[in-house]
């Protein structure tokens, strides 16, 4: 039998990597970010085109996933009218830890356009928020900056999510 | 002499309004004799309390009792077959009373005919919903943007706003921005009342920058260190520009050159 006369010792060391726990949790998270499937209005059709095959989420690791157990991220696009909040939060919740929320477009951020009654007046009113992305409707490509800036944050994290997340309503 | 208005508040009001302005209205013709407008009168008889033709249509004004059988009678006998719109107007301010409009359709003859009919508030109009189907989501709407109600309505329910919504928003009295209730509905749903304090109220302001918020707000001249309580006044700070992109243009124009 044919011995291994390679010496793990010289050269270019073991075939080894040492990391922390953190740092390959959070590998694995922010590299397999799972949106959920979720448009309120017009940016929902902004965000379509992102995981279209021209802007391509996937390469990112970024699928849509159709049920709320499933998924990680809340991408809130569009406008929330106050109708829906019930609902929006009731998906919220129904997501598993560890989860984020980008809030897509100004009528998510603030309300934007629709001062009126029956739109909710920023969506950080009902859930919390991680990322908000400006714009009316912002493109694709911000969407895809969005979520990069989310992975950096999500490998700046503890792994702990009880770490970060603060107890707090919202 | 000129009616004094005060002139301290004159963004809210506009102080200056012509004391001649004349609304522009919509003119009204006679019904010319033998066309098929004079044809649906007649078919209609004295339940028509006041008709003229604006802008190609006819306009039908009726008794608010009678807004069933005149609709039976349009789609019967002059073959108005589709109602394509029905709602309501306020008027309460200036007459107590809603305008009712029934918006009909004739394919055959490429002819419309509005009937419209007066309410007093409170009362209920009797539904039109055995006529046509769409009357259904029409009455509906009516009643949740107005709150008129609607007699023998198979399921007189709110359609757009929730089912547990206090007010009509479409009265001209709703304020645009909602009033009490609307402002705190969502919170007051998922997090409850006593949550209220913690969420704080709504931002209607798009432009509204807070001095003291020194999380969301950059102070430029004045930076400060994120999240710091600086409401006993701040550190000044000197101003910095980038050196290597403002130009002076006035003094050194000859980097310019250089830089070319
Ligand atoms: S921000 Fe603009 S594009 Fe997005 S939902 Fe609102 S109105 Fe539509």
């Amino acid at each position: 039998m044919a011995q291994h006369k390679v010496d793990y010792a010289s050269n270019a060391g073991l075939p080894i990597a040492l990391t922390t726990a953190d740092k390959l949790i959070n590998w694995g998270r922010s590299n397999s970010l799972w949106p959920l499937t979720y448009g309120l209005a017009c940016c929902a059709i902004e965000m379509m085109a992102s995981g279209a095959s021209r802007y391509d989420f996937d390469r990112m690791g970024t699928i849509f996933r159709a049920s709320p157990r499933q998924a990680d991220v809340m991408i809130l696009a569009g406008t929330l009218s106050k109708k829906h909040a019930e609902f929006a939060r009731r998906l919220y919740d129904q997501m598993t830890e560890p989860k984020w929320v980008i809030s897509m477009g100004s009528c998510a951020n603030t309300g934007g356009m629709f001062n009126t009654y029956a739109t909710v007046q920023g969506v950080d009113r009902i859930v919390p928020v991680d990322i908000y992305l400006p714009g009316c409707a912002p493109r694709p490509e911000t969407l895809q900056y969005a979520m990069m800036m989310l992975q950096k944050k999500i490998r700046k994290e503890s792994a702990n999510m009880k770490k970060n997340t603060k107890q707090r309503l919202v | 002499m000129r009616k004094y208005t005060p002139k301290d508040n004159v963004q809210k009001k506009s102080y200056y309004t012509d004391r001649f302005w004349v609304a522009p209205r919509v003119p009204q013709m006679s019904i010319e004799e033998g066309s098929h407008f004079a044809d649906v009168i007649n078919a209609l008889g004295d339940r028509v309390l006041d008709a003229s033709v604006q802008i190609g249509q006819l306009v039908v004004s009726i008794n608010h009792q009678d807004n069933y059988s005149v609709l039976e009678t349009l789609k019967d006998v002059c073959g108005y077959k589709i109602c394509t719109e029905l709602s309501a107007v306020d008027y309460l301010a200036q007459e107590g009373k809603f305008e009712i409009f029934y918006q009909m359709l004739n394919l055959d003859e490429a002819l419309r005919v509005r009937v419209v009919c007066m309410i007093e508030d409170g009362l209920a109009i009797e539904s039109t919903v055995p006529l046509f189907k769409s009357a259904n989501f029409a009455e509906r709407e009516m009643y949740d943007m107005f709150g008129i109600y609607v007699n023998n309505h198979p399921f007189l329910k709110r359609i757009l706003m929730p089912d547990d919504w206090e007010g009509h928003p479409l009265l001209k009295t709703y304020p645009l921005e909602g009033d009490e209730f609307a402002s705190w509905y969502e919170v007051d749903k998922i997090f409850g009342k006593e949550n209220r304090d913690i969420i704080g109220p709504e931002n209607r302001d798009p432009s509204r920058v807070d001095r003291y918020d020194t999380k969301r707000f950059s102070r430029v001249g004045h930076e400060v260190d994120f999240g710091a309580d600086i409401s006993q006044g701040e550190p000044e700070t000197e101003i910095e520009y980038s050196k290597t992109l403002l130009v002076d243009y006035t003094t050194g124009s000859e980097k310019l050159d250089q830089r070319r």
